[in-house]
């Protein structure tokens, strides 16, 4: 049951009492309305359409509570154009064709002026030739597969991509880790962690290292001791798990059971808190890059970690700051547009110049990418702690 | 050879899982002639169940062999009264109805409580508490065993030890062997067949309440569609063994789990899932009645 399908409830502008109401009533975390401020007129529809359960529920979790914390916002400081902005979310159940149909539910049913999602770059891929044929802007906040972009010039994203984050951990695993040997583990159900792993053994065989083992899972996969032995056969120095993080914790508990005790790395997909959940001491040492770092000293970010802590009660991930910045940035191309035009609004977005976001400074390329800095995290006594950056430069 | 004895390990410690489950079906095979495809969520419920009272006895956080048999058996108590209660509402009232009527109501269990399964605990993932600390209990070489899969395997190795005492050394096992063989002839000697037909599905039931508490031992991801797979797989694996036999599922189970962790390791993982189907329809081509299933002719 998707409570965001509740008809009139879904539809009103109630404020946050009523929201609040509406979530309790049907469980935490499942859609609903929420917008508020600039009453009386006709708010503009955003659609989010995002994973809220399934087996990346804290990817479209995160990332629509930073959606609605920047609506939020907006929406106390008189709205975008004179009108409030209203989300509506839809779930996709971490379901690839879902997303597609979610997806066209907002395009059609809900006539949405533009499209925020998704995490994971196979359900971006599949929603993306729906928003270019309406002409319906879309923003993924956090897909970094090169090919979601590609679909058309109506999709944006404001991430990097996996080209530049396979080349910061190859880096990172031969000038900081000194590995000459490492093995790869990929899912090969997710256009992510396939491309992750690419451009990842691309870069390190270019840097003279040697790819010693390279094994493939599926997502929904519990068990993986078959090819962790095989991996431990190859003795590598580290281990790439582009993976996302209900697979990684069970990975990296079975590596640590078979007596491997070389560090895993892995991407932006391990960026939850489930990842520590799931793989507690198992983690520990282990390395990601990722879009952001909550404990920056950057006072931008910290001013964001306390504001999204306070609404909450937990520390904002990776998804939850893009996702921030996705909503904020549309909302700024709204605003330049003068409209809710579709061609007018792709405009404005594609020219979206050095927007100060909380993962970074953010200029939209001529490929529709955000080009920006990594940050390497390590996990360190059950938390992500900021290892180093990597510049985009 | 380390890395392959390494792998049997796995294989073995994977397919006892399956052998679990795969005797569920047999057992019940045995006496109705019916495949419950219900049986892959009665595991589901097992692994639910476990992770519930681990959390109500505020285990997370306390491995101990203690918890673990306490949650072993509020599992096995909870499917066993499911399972019951399945033979009794779904499949009893349609015990002389034609073959194909009972199969497709196994069918709409399973789907039935695949779906309440997700209304009522929710379709995301949950993540089965450490019951046990892992640590390494044997270690040759780099041929390494940890407790938990030791733990697994001497579980399903006990418990199937445990079946086998029943059916062949009591007089409920004597009574459920004769139903099986012919259950007129059963019920003419004074065996109360509908009992003892109950009685298989909450013995049957019980060992897959115990095999879904193992799964979330050594593969700590639960969810309410997880014994779809694990259901068909363990299906396969009895069919294997030759349907209707329990010596047959034990090694069917433990074969499967062996056949697919050497795929998964030596060939590529890509085919892990495919290999059990191409197994089934190689078995059902040369040697329907499996391995240890003996053609019986066909009662008119």
């Amino acid at each position: 049951m998707r409570c965001s399908r509740g008809g009139g409830m879904r539809r009103s502008a109630l404020g946050a009492a009523l929201f609040g109401l509406a979530l309790l009533a049907c469980g935490p975390d499942k859609g609903g309305s929420g917008a508020a401020g600039g009453a009386g007129k006709d708010p503009i529809r955003v659609g989010h359409f995002a994973s809220l359960t399934g087996d990346t529920a804290t990817f479209g979790q995160s990332t629509d509570r930073g959606i609605r914390m920047a609506v939020a916002e907006l929406n106390a400081a008189g709205g975008v154009l004179g009108r409030p902005i209203e989300v509506i979310t839809e779930d996709d159940r971490s379901v690839t064709e879902e997303a597609r149909s979610a997806a066209q539910k907002l395009i059609q049913r809900d006539r949405v002026v533009a499209l925020l999602g998704e995490v994971a770059s196979s359900r971006s891929l599949a929603a993306a030739p729906e928003a270019q044929r309406a002409g319906v802007p879309m923003i993924s906040p956090a897909s970094t597969n090169p090919r979601v972009t590609e679909v058309g010039d109506d999709i944006f994203r404001t991430c990097f991509i996996d080209p530049f984050q396979g080349a910061v951990m190859a880096r990172f695993a031969h000038d900081d880790l000194k590995a000459k040997r490492v093995a790869i583990l990929f899912d090969f159900k997710q256009d992510y962690s396939v491309g992750l792993a690419d451009f990842f053994r691309k870069t390190f065989k270019a840097l003279g290292g040697e790819v010693v083992a390279d094994e493939r899972y599926t997502s929904g996969d519990i068990e993986f001791r078959a090819q962790l032995t095989t991996i431990r056969g190859a003795a590598p120095d580290a281990i790439f798990v582009p993976g996302y993080y209900t697979e990684v914790g069970l990975i990296a508990k079975q590596a640590r059971e078979l007596g491997i005790t070389v560090p895993l790395l892995g991407g932006d997909g391990w960026d939850s808190e489930k990842t520590l959940e799931i793989g507690g001491p198992a983690v520990e040492g282990d390395y990601f890059s990722t879009h952001y770092a909550a404990d920056s000293d950057d006072p931008h970010v910290q001013e964001f970690v306390k504001r999204y802590q306070e609404q909450n009660k937990q520390v904002p991930d990776a998804m939850a700051a893009l996702g921030y910045d996705a909503a904020r940035i549309l909302a700024d191309a709204l605003a330049r547009a003068g409209s809710t035009d579709g061609p007018a609004l792709r405009k404005a977005l594609a020219s979206t110049q050095d927007f100060a976001g909380v993962t970074g400074r953010i200029t939209i390329d001529e490929q529709r990418n955000a080009v920006k800095d990594a940050v390497v995290l390590k996990i360190q006594d059950g938390r992500f702690r900021y290892h180093r950056t990597v510049s985009a430069k | 050879m380390e890395n392959l004895l390494q792998q049997l390990v796995n294989g073995v410690a994977w397919g006892s899982i399956y052998a679990l489950v795969a005797l569920g079906y047999t057992m019940v095979y045995g006496v109705l002639k019916l495949i419950n495809f219900a049986h892959g969520e009665v595991y589901m419920v097992g692994a639910m169940t476990g992770f519930y009272t681990a959390r109500a006895l505020g285990l997370a956080n306390r491995p101990s062999g203690l918890g673990l048999a306490a949650t072993l058996l509020a599992a096995m108590a909870t499917c066993a009264a499911l399972g019951a209660t399945i033979e009794r509402v779904a499949y009893r009232p349609l015990r002389h109805a034609p073959r194909l009527a009972p199969l497709i109501t196994a069918i709409g269990v399973s789907l039935l409580l695949q779906n309440t399964g997700q209304l009522v605990l929710g379709a995301d993932p949950k993540f089965f508490p450490p019951l046990l600390a892992s640590h390494e209990m044997l270690r040759v070489g780099s041929l390494a065993v940890s407790n938990i899969q030791l733990t697994v395997l001497a579980t399903a190795l006990a418990l199937m030890a445990g079946l086998e005492l029943v059916v062949m050394r009591t007089r409920v096992g004597r009574a459920m062997r004769a139903v099986s063989q012919d259950a007129p002839a059963a019920a003419l000697m004074g065996v109360p067949v509908d009992r003892i037909i109950q009685l298989t599905f909450v013995l049957g039931s019980a060992l897959a309440g115990a095999a879904g508490i193992l799964v979330g031992l050594s593969n700590p991801k639960i969810d309410p569609l997880m014994g779809l797979m694990p259901g068909l797989k363990a299906f396969v694996a009895a069919v294997l063994g030759g349907i209707g036999s329990i010596p047959g599922a034990m090694v069917g189970g433990l074969l499967l789990g062996v056949v697919e962790t050497l795929v998964a390791g030596y060939l590529s993982s890509t085919y892990r899932d495919a290999i059990a189907f191409v197994i089934l329809i190689a078995i059902l081509l040369y040697r329907p009645t499996g391995l240890f299933g003996s053609a019986q002719p066909e009662k008119v």
